[in-house]
């Protein structure tokens, strides 16, 4: 590490977060991102990292993609974050965008938010508006935000911290792809909604059994309750469609979408409403107020965003990454079979089960040791995410899987207490 | 997806990295394509080709017509030949060659191994929109590259819905999706970006000299290649009248769009009478010098070629010019006694008008020749009508083209329809044509190979390789997701219908190809 990095961290413990700052040096990543591009990452000591974090898609179209760049650039000479007031020019335009591609044609306006968090609180407050009820339904170890509602919605790993974790019974947590718990918890006729990732990230990707999400949706048609669908981490094409729940025909109530929507060049996070849900946006459009939801100049960039998602060239690419890596991957995982037990995988959406419970840990330090950046889950420090962008290169896919092979050995010798092999 | 959903309030599609975005995605989609299609083995690739091949010539007469209909040039018969020809024809001509197993070279001890270009970014003229489509796409999927086909403006409508139907005929028969790709409304600044991309491996530049010089300046290699002006010699050993058979049938081939077709016709007194006397039984009308006149005004304008006249029949171009004639000619002979900068009917001439000019002897007419070449056309064709071998090796080697038609039609002979050269749609123009091929490309020219060479001491044994290196594993197993039913795992493939443009837009785009081809004609050194 050079003088200067290490004199900077001191600043940032000084000043930033020391615990954070402190966490990933034990955990041996001493990354301080500074300069970036496409899909890699420079260290400030100049070292080339290739992004398979991508901050859960934010990144879905590399580091300051080029025609986002340009469309932020471009806007900037006649928009800023706008009057969150009035009606707006950029706001409208990326609602009827949105429209456009939504997963149902029921999913009528837009509401925004700055970021995920208050998206999900926004679209909590509506399903409660909606239907006068106040509980709401999630999964255990979900995660959705750290906002007022939404950190409650999630584990209480980031709620009891802050004596913010639910004290009235209003929210409930069910056992991710069991019905029968979940229809248990419907069967009151008191919950408002369902709130699921359609693939939950942060607990490592576990994927939904064949007909969980559709049979959770007609539980909540059945219980009068609604579905929000939180696609912020599988929406934007990483499944190979424009919104994970299209896969598994899944038609949801209320959606959310946010991190990659603004492709990392402003802040921004979206809640689709449907006609039904949306009451409130007529009977009081002042309920809910935010002055950096929906900036303009975000929803210039989103709507960039959108069109290029939707290119025909990307479907392809998405396919193509996804199934060359797991190629790759399947030999590697038959190489390590001890270690590496399974793959988790729908279109570039990939969690990597190793045989530990903190396993994944030492294969993202290998991995940052050998140029690639991934990152454990969570909620489930066993499960890598490993995010490859929507534009991968043939070349990069090809440069992570040997670099991944070599981390892996490395991590399972640690593990599995094997000596390691001199390189 | 409209367009106004998303341009609407800032449009950036113009910009450079609108436009490097766009040609990135596309190339890195044909790239991913490329890793697939250099899994498959030689029977799977001919197979792949054999189908857009059949495809290509069941289509021959209906893009024929597109054809014409979209541009104004030419004949659809002759179109549908030239479609046909660039189908089941080529298809025939290469399907023996290998270019996917390694080939084993015993005596030097040498093994190769095939390695495709990559990624080919195909430019495509107004003149031979379909054919040359054809051509190109059969090229690159025999050497297993993938393609990315841009359209002349002039017959962008006509072109892209051919590859369509290609793209489709190619992955119906297993070709890796994005293999073969089209763009819709190519402007001049989304081809450079096109060209310019480190994504794009090789070049194949067919068209103005704007266009292919800028190929070459890219910065990427380039198969590009220049205009033609074909000098047709016919000497005094001659058959006469066959000679002017093939010469009319060959500036009536498609109204002359070949850019392989006769430009001025040169010969000696001693064959003079005789030659005009058999090109009027073929149906040419020899100008008077008021006729010449008329012709010379109507198709050179101080800027340049008349874009008007390219691919008209003979009629046509008469009556605009107030030529009186009779209603079944073919060709319009203009005689001519200069050749050179100062006689603007010794250029390249896309339309069926022949300048005729009479040498003094043979030592002259060569001479003549080379000057025809001199204006443009240098490293293209030339043709010549003679018995005597020394003749025609001696004008052979006078003349500075890699191509010389013997006793047959140019248009056709040179572009190996009536000769036993490669057939193609891209005439190398060498170095005499600043190009970096001299031959008529064929797929040999997008294909390496790797030399694996042993020791030469005869104690070095080389080895047994015939059986091995044949093992192609196909395509990639599709990724597994579980909780999902099979069936729900593809996503339909959506078409994009062409838009119709507006007048704006087809104004706009007789203006570029009027500027560009006035720069290929107008050029006097290609």
């Amino acid at each position: 590490m050079s003088e200067a990095k290490t004199e900077f961290l001191e600043r940032s413990k000084k000043f930033w977060n020391p615990g954070k700052t402190q966490d990933w040096i034990d955990f041996g990543v001493d990354l301080v991102i500074d300069r970036r591009e496409g899909y890699y990452l420079y260290d400030m000591d100049g070292r080339r990292l290739l992004d398979f974090h991508l901050n859960g898609g934010t990144y879905n179209l590399g580091h300051r993609n080029p025609e986002l760049v340009e469309a932020l650039k471009a806007g900037t000479q006649r928009f800023d974050m706008g009057n969150h007031h009035f009606p707006a020019l950029a706001r409208t335009a990326l609602a009827e965008a949105l429209k456009e591609c939504a997963p149902s044609p029921n999913l009528q306006y837009t509401a925004y938010a700055s970021g995920g968090g208050e998206a999900i609180d926004i679209a909590l407050k509506t399903a409660r508006h909606a239907t006068k009820r106040k509980k709401i339904i999630s999964i255990k170890k979900a995660y959705h935000g750290h906002t007022g509602l939404a950190v409650k919605a999630g584990d209480d790993r980031f709620s009891k911290l802050f004596l913010s974790e639910d004290v009235n019974d209003e929210f409930i947590q069910v056992t991710f792809n069991d019905l029968t718990e979940m229809e248990d918890a419907l069967k009151g006729r008191d919950v408002a909604a369902v709130i699921l990732e359609t693939i939950p990230a942060t607990y490592g990707f576990p994927m939904p059994n064949e007909g969980y999400l559709t049979s959770v949706k007609r539980l909540c048609e059945k219980y009068e309750t609604l579905y929000i669908a939180d696609e912020v981490q599988t929406g934007l094409m990483r499944t190979g469609a424009m919104w994970g729940c299209m896969k598994y025909g899944v038609e949801p109530d209320i959606m959310v979408t946010g991190k990659g929507i603004a492709g990392g060049m402003y802040p921004l996070a979206c809640v689709l409403i449907s006609e039904r849900c949306g009451g409130w946006l007529k009977e009081d459009g002042f309920g809910h107020i935010s002055t950096g939801g929906g900036a303009e100049l975000g929803c210039i960039v989103s709507i960039k965003t959108l069109e290029i998602v939707q290119r025909p060239e990307v479907a392809t690419m998405v396919r193509y990454i996804g199934n060359f890596l797991r190629t790759g991957l399947d030999e590697i995982r038959q190489a390590y079979s001890d270690f590496f037990v399974e793959i988790r995988q729908h279109g570039v959406i990939m969690g990597l089960v190793f045989n530990d419970v903190q396993g994944a840990k030492p294969v993202m330090r290998h991995l940052y040791e050998n140029g690639v950046w991934a990152i454990f889950s969570t909620l489930d420090p066993s499960v890598l995410q490993f995010k490859p962008g929507l534009l991968l290169s043939q070349t990069d896919a090809e440069e992570v899987l040997r670099r991944m092979a070599i981390a892996v050995e490395l991590a399972r010798n640690e593990v599995m207490g094997v000596k390691r092999r001199k390189l | 997806m409209q367009d106004s959903l998303f341009h609407s309030l800032i449009d950036i599609r113009e910009s450079k990295a609108g436009l490097l975005g766009k040609a990135d995605l596309v190339l890195e989609r044909a790239r991913w394509a490329t890793s697939i299609f250099e899994r498959y083995d030689i029977q799977t690739t001919i197979n792949i080709v054999k189908a857009v091949s059949d495809a290509a010539f069941e289509m021959a007469e209906e893009f024929a017509g597109k054809a014409v209909e979209e541009t104004g040039f030419g004949i659809k018969e002759h179109k549908k030949t030239k479609n046909e020809m660039a189908s089941r024809y080529l298809f025939n001509y290469y399907v023996e060659q290998d270019f996917v197993n390694p080939r084993v070279n015993e005596e030097k001890k040498i093994v190769e191994i095939p390695r495709p270009a990559g990624v080919i970014f195909a430019l495509i003229p107004s003149t031979n929109p379909i054919a040359t489509v054809n051509y190109k796409i059969i090229l690159a999927l025999l050497t297993r590259n993938a393609i990315v086909i841009s359209p002349h403006p002039a017959a962008q409508s006509c072109s892209y819905e051919a590859v369509q139907r290609l793209i489709h005929a190619a992955e119906k028969a297993g070709a890796p999706e994005g293999i073969i790709q089209v763009l819709q409304s190519p402007t001049i600044p989304m081809v450079e970006a096109f060209m310019t991309s480190p994504k794009t491996n090789v070049i194949l530049a067919t068209g103005g000299t704007p266009m292919v010089r800028s190929a070459y300046s890219s910065s990427n290699p380039a198969i590009g290649v220049g205009p033609g002006n074909v000098p047709v010699y016919v000497d005094s050993t001659a058959n006469i009248k066959m000679a002017a058979q093939r010469i009319i049938s060959s500036k009536s081939f498609d109204n002359s769009v070949l850019c392989t077709n006769e430009s001025v016709l040169i010969t000696v007194p001693e064959a003079e009478n005789s030659l005009k006397l058999a090109l009027k039984a073929n149906k040419a009308h020899i100008c008077s010098k008021e006729d010449t006149d008329l012709l010379r005004r109507f198709l050179f304008h101080p800027g340049g070629f008349n874009v008007e006249a390219i691919g008209r029949s003979a009629t046509w171009i008469a009556n605009e010019c107030g030529i009186r004639l009779p209603s079944e000619t073919k060709v319009l002979i203009a005689p001519i006694s200069q050749i050179g900068v100062e006689e603007e009917l010794s250029k390249e001439k896309l339309c069926p008008v022949l300048s005729y000019h009479v040498a003094n002897d043979e030592k002259q007419a060569f001479a003549q020749a080379r000057a025809v070449l001199r204006l443009s056309g240098a490293g293209h064709s030339a043709a010549i009508h003679a018995e005597s071998e020394e003749t025609i090796l001696n004008y052979s080697a006078h003349v500075e083209v890699y191509r010389v038609v013997v006793n047959a039609p140019s248009s056709q002979g040179a572009a190996g329809l009536e000769t036993n050269l490669a057939p193609t749609f891209t005439v190398g123009t060498g170095y005499f044509g600043r190009s970096s091929i001299g031959d008529n490309i064929g797929p040999q020219h997008l294909v390496h190979w790797t030399k694996v060479a042993y020791n030469r001491d005869e104690k070095v044994v080389f080895g047994n390789y015939h059986e091995i290196g044949k093992d192609f594993p196909g395509p990639l197993p599709e990724a597994e997701i579980e909780g999902l039913r099979p069936s729900s795992r593809k996503q339909p493939t959506k078409i994009t219908q062409n838009s119709v443009e507006s007048a704006e837009i087809r104004k706009e785009i007789r203006r570029l190809i009027s500027e560009e081809l006035k720069d290929l004609l107008g050029k006097s050194n290609g």
